[in-house]
């Protein structure tokens, strides 16, 4: 199963329309969508609108790609999950975010090769394909909770 | 002591989370936008305030006005935040009130740190960075919420 993430924010109608695009291509894969107040009528694919966190988990914990806008906090869950993801960063000229930031988030994280990175719907239905061609693997296990460095720098800091 | 940690839903709550270790010799007490969080925390005392940015201003002032009532009533020792809006506005009641505040702006912030982070740096008493290249002699760097 595919689970196409967008976060709580603005709508992301580029990201979900790409995919609802491509997904008669993926033959049998199951697509799930959370989708938050979106213009955009789905065709092809199941849409969430509401999804309690424990049902959002659900979905999450069983899929075997994730692709989401370039949000910390689905770029975390996945790394933790070990599971592939694409992120395709929001962009400010398309009133999906207040900032572009999650360009050079996306940027960074590839860089570091935690994630796979889509700047366009163009690029995000190539890698689809792509990744589903051969099975995609997680590109990197994240620990549980904070480096060491962090924590004992506050831990520190809170006796000084 | 008494550790007040503030952070709105997403990815400001998971990094907020990864930090827990830290403060395990303490009494923790949450504070998100998102009521659900508080099932992810169990066993701790939780607050929901609401979500806000600085586009809507009349939420933010609600907002402000919930923090600040909280904080009051907590009387927190240190108040830690991962941003954004309410975790900003609970440094700043918190310094007034002798807290000692810490500010961590999200891994999000690549290139600068964020807008919030700015007026944090003006009064929390301690700031950091999670990049290395964004760090200089008031904000620090010491690793990141990543492992």
């Amino acid at each position: 199963m595919i689970f196409i993430t967008i976060g709580t924010q603005e709508p992301f109608d580029r990201l979900i329309k790409a995919m609802d695009e491509i997904a008669p291509l993926l033959g049998d894969i199951e697509i799930v969508a959370q989708v938050s107040d979106s213009g955009y009528k789905v065709n092809n694919m199941k849409v969430l609108n509401f999804v309690s966190p424990i049902e959002f988990n659900k979905y999450f914990n069983t899929a075997s790609l994730i692709i989401s806008h370039a949000g910390m906090g689905t770029i975390i869950s996945a790394l933790e999950k070990e599971k592939p993801i694409i992120v395709m960063p929001r962009l400010v000229r398309y009133g999906e975010h207040r900032s572009d930031h999650q360009l050079a988030t996306a940027d960074k994280f590839k860089q570091l090769n935690y994630v796979h990175v889509a700047s366009d719907e163009f690029e995000l239905k190539n890698k689809v394909l792509s990744l589903l061609h051969s099975m995609p693997k997680p590109l990197y296990k994240l620990g549980k909770y904070a480096s060491n460095q962090l924590i004992g720098s506050l831990e520190s800091f809170l006796l000084q | 002591m008494k550790v007040l940690a503030i952070a709105s839903a997403g990815g400001h709550w998971i990094q907020l989370l990864r930090l827990t270790p830290a403060f395990k010799n303490h009494e923790m007490i949450f504070m998100s936008t998102n009521e659900s969080f508080a099932d992810t925390v169990e066993g701790y005392k939780f607050f929901k305030v609401p979500d806000s940015n600085r586009k809507n201003k009349l939420q933010l002032i609600k907002s402000a006005l919930l923090v600040a009532k909280h904080v009051l009533s907590l009387k927190p020792d240190v108040i830690v935040t991962t941003g954004a809006a309410p975790g900003l506005m609970g440094i700043l009641v918190g310094k007034l009130m002798g807290a000692k505040t810490i500010w961590i702006d999200s891994i999000a912030n690549v290139e600068k740190i964020s807008m919030s982070g700015n007026i944090a740096l003006k009064i929390a008493d301690r700031v950091y960075t999670q990049w290395e290249h964004l760090s200089n002699n008031k904000i620090l760097f010491n690793g990141n919420v990543l492992s």
